[in-house]
């Protein structure tokens, strides 16, 4: 029983591991193949190391540029998202003030506030401010811009960064704000001085998460950016479809591990603080 | 401390935040509420006050039905398979002295880093009839006889297709919640048991499950809200609803109303309810899963 019990627990273990190995390493595997070996047997061992499918999917696909985008659509989201969040979770979990419960309980009733179907008021609402922008400028300005794509980013992570941080601030004890303020440091050095250093981890474990998802994000870049200018998910779908018209499947699999790689890497990188992070901030995902 | 100058600073902090808040998330969310009572284009000004008429014909709308009918079949077919497996695997990892437990548990977390858009893409792409892995592996095994299958071109099969890739990319999410709560349970719970001659089938029945319970609860509630997003990130890019709306969830057929159909006003009915059915639903699931909290 012991022997067999055991056993068992490895297959289980082992066909769990395969099912996502396999998948995933076939991917790399076959954006490295040449177009003509795609028709044999899917199993097959590349031939050689075909580059071109990258460096195609780079200049000819566009995911250069894609990639940029996402890049700093990416950043710029985290900095504006740090830049608000913080603030406003140090001020509410170390200040009484009135209104104060109001504004907690609005943002905890954020976390439940569904992206998807709100993405769709957001867009019209840009496109209205854009209507309004073209009477007088001739042009447009909020739809089809990446600052506004990362300003919507930073929005829609707001009710979990600064309830993720402000959980934090709760916990330091208040001998350091009481020293700085009798050496004579107002509130503004105070916070940025001593409290936001402090910090550190749970702002690693905010920006860990919301990388993850604003480089993952694909229904909001898909509607605001509904132009030229696309960032990587939503470029992916394209060459997708594209690539799937002409049969051109190296690139179609090049595209995948552009995306894919860096949260890879990332993963590789920080594996131990994204899971611990996760069960000290909570659900989400 | 001057009182003045407090003021103002709690006021500069809270001002952007609360403002990027307001704009992006509290203003579209009730505008949803406000358009999903219009007949409304959209595009166009004109835009007609109907009141719950909209309502009243999704009622009506079989393709609503449908959508309504697929989500709620994702919701329980992925949450039960999903649950079962990481609370199993949790357990297995937490509980029994495996070698490569650490390797183990980084392979299963991938999937959650991965986009949607490329789990849907290595899904497609698993799922292909011709070039598909799975159907050559499986006529590997069946030989020459072997007739591939639609798995997602096929009406009675597309929707354990997207279950499938949905399960995939939760597992890892869900163990890592289980894991850190079983890991907090004290081994001399185990070792009474042992020594009571306990078998390990019955010490997860009677330690184990009880005492991550709430740990469970938790998490349920909010894999329901996100299994109803991530239905429609899968169903949007792997079939776009189809064969035929064989697979149209809540969301894809909301986002085809307003986008595609150019009905504003309809499309964002069907967020309402999106909205109402999530929120009855976590209260249901609250109900019926409370139970006296296990103290250690």
């Amino acid at each position: 029983m012991g022997k067999l019990y055991k056993a068992f627990i490895y297959v289980a273990l082992i066909s769990l591991a395969a099912s996502i190995i396999i998948p995933v390493g076939w991917v790399f595997m076959a954006s490295v193949k040449e177009n003509s070996e795609f028709y044999g047997n899917p199993w097959s061992l590349p031939e050689g190391f075909h580059f071109e499918n990258f460096i195609e999917a780079i200049h000819q696909a566009n995911m250069g540029e894609y990639f940029l985008n996402s890049v700093i659509a990416t950043s710029l989201g985290l900095v504006i998202l740090l830049a608000v969040s913080l603030p406003a979770a140090y001020v509410l979990a170390r200040f009484e003030f009135r209104g104060k419960t109001l504004i907690n309980r609005l943002l905890m009733a954020g976390l439940f506030v569904n992206v998807n179907y709100i993405v769709v008021p957001i867009f019209l609402m840009l496109l209205d401010w854009d209507k309004s922008l073209m009477n007088i400028m001739g042009e447009g300005f909020f739809l089809d811009n990446i600052v506004v794509l990362a300003l919507v980013y930073a929005s829609t992570a707001i009710p979990f960064t600064v309830y993720l941080l402000s959980n934090f601030f709760k916990t330091l004890p208040k001998a350091f704000e009481e020293a700085a303020f009798i050496d004579g440091a107002g509130y503004f050095t105070t916070m940025v001085k001593v409290m936001a250093p402090m910090a550190r981890p749970s702002i690693i474990t905010v920006i860990l998460f919301n990388f993850l998802a604003f480089w993952n994000e694909y229904i909001i870049a898909l509607t605001l950016m509904p132009n030229a200018s696309k960032t990587l998910p939503v470029g992916l779908i394209n060459l997708m479809q594209s690539q799937k018209a002409a049969a051109n499947y190296g690139q179609l699999y090049a595209g995948l591990v552009i995306v894919m790689l860096p949260t890879l890497i990332l993963y590789i990188l920080v594996q131990k603080k994204l899971t611990q992070g996760m069960t000290v901030g909570g659900v989400k995902g | 401390m001057n009182n003045k100058s407090l003021k103002r600073f709690i006021i500069l902090c809270l001002s952007p935040a609360l403002i990027l808040f307001s704009v992006f998330m509290i203003y579209p969310t009730f505008s949803v509420f406000l358009m999903s009572l219009y007949k409304w284009g959209g595009l166009s000004s004109n835009k007609l006050f109907v009141g719950l008429n909209n309502f009243k014909i999704l009622m009506q709308d079989e393709n609503f039905i449908r959508s309504f009918q697929n989500t709620v079949f994702l919701i329980v077919v992925v949450t039960i398979v999903t649950l079962v497996i990481a609370i199993m695997f949790a357990a297995i990892l937490v509980k029994e002295n495996v070698k490569g437990q650490n390797f183990f548990r980084v392979i299963f977390y991938i999937p959650n880093i991965l986009s949607v858009v490329v789990i849907s893409s290595i899904f497609s792409a698993i799922y292909d009839p011709g070039q598909g892995l799975i159907n050559s592996f499986l006529s590997l095994i069946n030989g020459d006889g072997f007739k591939s299958i639609q798995f997602l071109g096929n009406q009675d099969i597309v929707i354990y297709s997207i279950a499938g890739a949905m399960i995939w990319q939760a597992i890892g999410y869900y163990m890592v919640i289980y894991m850190a709560g079983m890991s907090s349970i004290p081994n001399q719970l185990y070792e009474s048991a042992d020594i009571e001659g306990a078998s390990k089938v019955r010490q997860f029945f009677k330690i184990t499950l009880p005492l991550v319970w709430d740990t469970i609860r938790t998490s349920l509630i909010f894999f329901i809200i996100s299994s109803i997003n991530l239905s429609f990130l899968f169903v949007k890019i792997m079939t776009s609803g189809g064969p035929d709306g064989a697979s149209e969830v809540f969301l894809s057929y909301m986002y085809k109303q307003a986008y595609n159909n150019a009905s504003y006003g309809y499309g964002m009915s069907i967020g309402v309810i999106v909205f109402i059915f999530s929120f009855l639903l976590s209260g249901v699931i609250n109900k019926i899963t409370k139970r006296d909290t296990l103290q250690y």
